[in-house]
């Protein structure tokens, strides 16, 4: 701890600073201006650059251009210990108390300079001398595990405050609160900032949160700063079109009809609820039909319930309550029952969720016939003709690879791809379930890959399509649901779709 | 398709599987000739006599199969495992069980007078049925419990071990055994017999037999295909629908069924009975042939027979240097860890390709 009292609430001012990741462009001479004794709320969608920048404040990254400015000196950040001297503290999104220590314990092991022998009862006494300070408590002897996440979250607070911060950025806070405990956070340090003790910059993508907490609100699109300005003079309205955009992408791909529309319900899922890695629920009761020939987009900020949704469509969770039915038949990712109904799944991240890295691409390209004929005979495998049917599909997905041998873990993001989807649809697909099929790709691979997902429901796959992506679902579905907190809370025909609308249901709105 | 420069590509194939092994073996000589050094010995005419111990005469090779013939098949109770990503190192107990379970099952069958070719093959399916039974426990806690295999295959071996020595304290002790509590024994005419042309007990054909198989069975069929998907990366495995639980439950049987058969070699044809005589660490150094094979059941043949031949050549070392036979266990010992070190080291081809540019 510094000798010093805390001086009060910081300004913090951010010039011109951009961050470049090889070709990307995570931030583009963004400037922001945060006064003394504020809320500011930072906007934007995943990716936006909100994450980028406030790494860049903390001294995790090194921008590449641009100046920070503390109480209108420019300082150098190299390190978050830098940070932390300057009184710039960080509260992440997911919690970084050791849950089985104590709060008093962790409060003590995050100072900067503990001493090698620690007297406790000083600790202590010194402890509740700050929290008498403070306008929130948290039990001192309770360890962290034992705590509610509200709880834990004003741990961590009251951690950052204890190191003296006056400065504090809150990235996502309330995404892992209920809302009563979201509100009780923010209505917290609010009071503090009104009492110019604190400045707040917190990173949201709830327009409630940023209405009833916030003053200020600067919004971020795509690395660039998109707009901002006084809470109350932004309607939600105008921070949805300042956060999603306008600007339309070319539309590549038709999407045909026989003109009978689409055809018979081949996906059916009947108030699911699924629970997260931690045990919480992430899915509650959602239900939703799928034709055939039909591509039905789920629209949604990253953690609302998505993935997991996907995971007990790839068979790689179970599901808590709730039925999934596909062509009639209850389902539970069994390989028999894939075959059956032909149900093709391109998951995220497709190294990690439906390939095996140091196996081959040809390897790769046959896990989901290769216990068919004519890969199999009988008990026996045939390599010639798992490298035949690679060495076709490589041809006609366009896979690059220096020989289908090569492990498919070398190959390019896009190839990698190319290559699930050329496993996933290269035969008969019924039911194709994708989920952002193209995070992280070129432009080619882009075009390339929605290509073939709206071929597939040209040809009458019925398509779920999971994306974090507005522009992507509202190019390629012809339904959009949104889903926020686990829950269906939007649903929109193509034909009368609304950005802001959409936008809002995102937000919890 | 060949657009890579081909015999780099060649030599990396062969040299691939074979680098992190070499040099763990050359660390080895280097650290046990330091050892045998300061000892007062000269490492060169120790690894002299360990080669004439271990192959320098028909005796001796005889000798060196013997040993190795329990290795073959212990050995796959860790590397038919670690095909799915598990590190199973409880081969000493389901070969301990094994040999229990086959005493159990061929003694009343003796007493009931069936012919030698029944009796030995009820107790081989005893002997694996047991092995397996115990290691397919730590495949399923593993899977369904969450419980580290190495640890539970580890814990479940003490516990086989313990078993065998109360079982043969208590209900299947032999009255006449009274230094070392044994079971009764297996009258010779039941015993395995030896292969043609040398005295080398039937086990060795057993073993080279249940390598091949289980390699073939791991790189030609669609089970071992689909063992491969699911060690390689077990999301993708659930993505397209395998079985994960009962695939580890059939692979752990299996290692667990090597190692049992193992056991039931060792009884029927070298011990005659089951007592504390078998727990003689052939599963335990069972580990150390898979690492060394790199978990590849065609390649643990050659290194259980250099394995067979380092314990062969203790015997010599003993008469002619006046070494405690157990020098070669500290062997053994260095070989294991160097090993295990070497597992950090660049693959061959980054660190060809850093040598080369």
């Amino acid at each position: 701890m510094s000798a010093t009292a805390p001086a009060g609430a910081l300004s913090i001012e951010v010039a011109a600073m951009s961050k470049h990741f090889g070709a990307l462009t995570a931030l583009d001479a963004v400037s922001l201006r945060v006064r003394s004794g504020t809320v500011h709320a930072l906007l934007g969608e995943n990716g936006a650059g909100k994450s980028t920048l406030v790494k860049c404040i903390m001294g995790f990254y090194h921008a590449d251009q641009g100046d920070l400015m503390v109480d209108g000196h420019v300082v150098e950040v190299r390190n978050p210990r830098d940070a932390a001297r300057l009184g710039i503290g960080m509260v992440y999104q997911h919690f970084t108390l050791v849950p089985s220590m104590t709060v008093l314990e962790n409060l003590v092991m995050a100072r900067a300079d503990v001493p090698a022998v620690i007297d406790w009862r000083a600790e202590r006494a010194r402890l509740n001398r700050f929290l008498d300070t403070m306008p929130f408590r948290v039990a001192l002897d309770t360890p962290v595990s034992g705590l509610a996440a509200g709880e834990k979250q004003k741990a961590e607070i009251l951690k950052q405050l204890y190191l003296d911060a006056r400065f504090l950025i809150l990235d996502e806070p309330t995404s892992v609160l209920t809302p009563q405990e979201a509100d009780e956070i923010l209505g917290l340090v609010r009071g503090m900032a009104a009492a110019g003790r604190l400045t707040i910059l917190i990173i949201t993508h709830k327009f409630r949160e940023v209405l009833a907490y916030a003053d200020v609100v600067t919004v971020l699109r795509r690395g660039r700063l998109a707009g901002g300005g006084a809470v109350g003079a932004l309607s939600v309205d105008q921070m949805a079109a300042l956060m999603i955009g306008d600007d339309r992408v070319a539309a590549v791909t038709e999407r045909t009809m026989s003109g009978t529309g689409p055809g018979a319900v081949r996906l059916a899922i009947t108030d699911l609820a699924v629970a997260d890695a931690d045990g919480m629920p992430a899915v509650r009761g959602v239900s939703l039909t799928v034709r055939a020939g039909e591509i039905v987009g789920i629209a949604g900020v990253s953690g609302n319930g998505q993935s997991e949704l996907v995971e007990v469509l790839a068979g790689q969770r179970p599901a808590s309550a709730g039925t999934v039915v596909v062509e009639g038949e209850v389902y539970r990712g069994r390989r028999a029952e894939t075959q059956r109904h032909h149900l093709a799944l391109l998951p995220e991240e497709p190294l990690r969720n439906a390939c095996v890295g140091r196996m081959s691409v040809a390897d790769n390209m046959a896990f989901r016939q290769f216990d068919r004929a004519p890969y199999a005979k009988g008990f026996w495998l045939s390599q010639a003709v798992i490298r035949a049917a690679a060495r076709d599909l490589i041809t006609r997905y366009r896979v690059k690879t220096p020989s289908p041998d090569t492990p498919i873990a070398s190959l390019s993001g896009g190839n990698v791809q190319r290559a699930v989807l050329g496993r996933e649809l290269g035969g008969i697909v019924h039911i194709l379930v994708a989920a952002n099929p193209v995070f992280g790709l070129d432009f080619a691979a882009v075009a390339d890959i929605h290509a073939q997902i709206v071929a597939a429901r040209n040809r009458g796959a019925a398509v779920l399509l999971v994306s974090e992506d507005l522009d992507e679902l509202l190019e390629l579905s012809d339904r959009i649901l949104v889903m926020s907190e686990g829950h269906i809370v939007h649903e929109t025909p193509i034909a009368s779709a609304d950005r802001t609308a959409i936008g809002r249901a995102m937000a919890g709105h | 398709m060949a657009d890579r420069p081909e015999p780099a590509a060649w030599s990396d194939r062969i040299m691939e599987p074979l680098a992190a092994p070499l040099v763990a073996v050359a660390a080895t000589l280097v650290l046990f000739g330091a050892f045998m050094a300061l000892a007062g010995h000269n490492p060169l005419e120790v690894y002299r006599l360990m080669g004439v111990g271990a192959f320098g005469s028909w005796f001796s090779c005889q000798n060196t199969l013997q040993r190795a013939a329990p290795l073959l098949l212990t050995a796959l109770c860790t590397a038919l495992p670690a095909r799915m990503g598990l590190v199973i190192i409880g081969g000493e107990g389901a070969f301990v069980i094994g040999g229990l379970a086959a005493m159990a099952a061929g003694l009343p069958l003796v007493d009931a007078g069936l012919p030698p070719l029944v009796i030995q093959a009820v107790m081989a399916l005893a002997g694996m049925a047991a092995g397996g039974a115990l290691i397919a426990t730590a495949g399923a806690l593993r899977h369904w419990r969450g419980v580290n295999e190495t640890i539970s295959s580890l814990l479940l071996s003490s516990i086989a071990i313990a078993v065998m020595n109360q079982l043969v304290e208590g209900v299947m002790r032999d009255p006449t055994s009274l230094n070392k509590p044994s079971t009764r024994a297996l009258p010779d005419p039941d015993m395995l017999g030896t292969m043609p042309g040398m005295d080398v007990h039937v086990g060795l054909a057993a073993g080279l037999v249940v390598c091949v198989a289980t390699w073939l069975l791991m790189t030609r069929t669609t089970f071992g295909f689909a063992v491969r998907l699911v060690g390689g990366n077990l999301r993708a495995a659930r993505l397209v629908g395998l079985p994960v639980g009962p695939m580890i439950v059939i692979v752990t049987a299996l290692a667990g069924a090597c190692a049992g058969l193992a056991g039931m070699v060792e009884v029927a044809a070298v011990q005659a009975r089951a007592n504390a005589n078998i727990v003689a660490g052939y599963g335990v150094s069972g580990i150390l042939v898979a690492f060394l094979a790199r978990q590849n059941p065609l390649a643990v043949i050659p290194v259980a027979v250099i394995l067979g031949g380092i314990g062969a050549s203790g015997g010599l070392l003993q008469r002619r240097l006046d070494l405690p036979d157990a020098v070669v266990l500290v062997l053994q010992g260095i070989l294991f860890v160097a090993l295990l070190a070497g597992e950090g080291l660049p693959r061959w081809s980054e660190f060809r390709a850093r040598i080369v540019r």
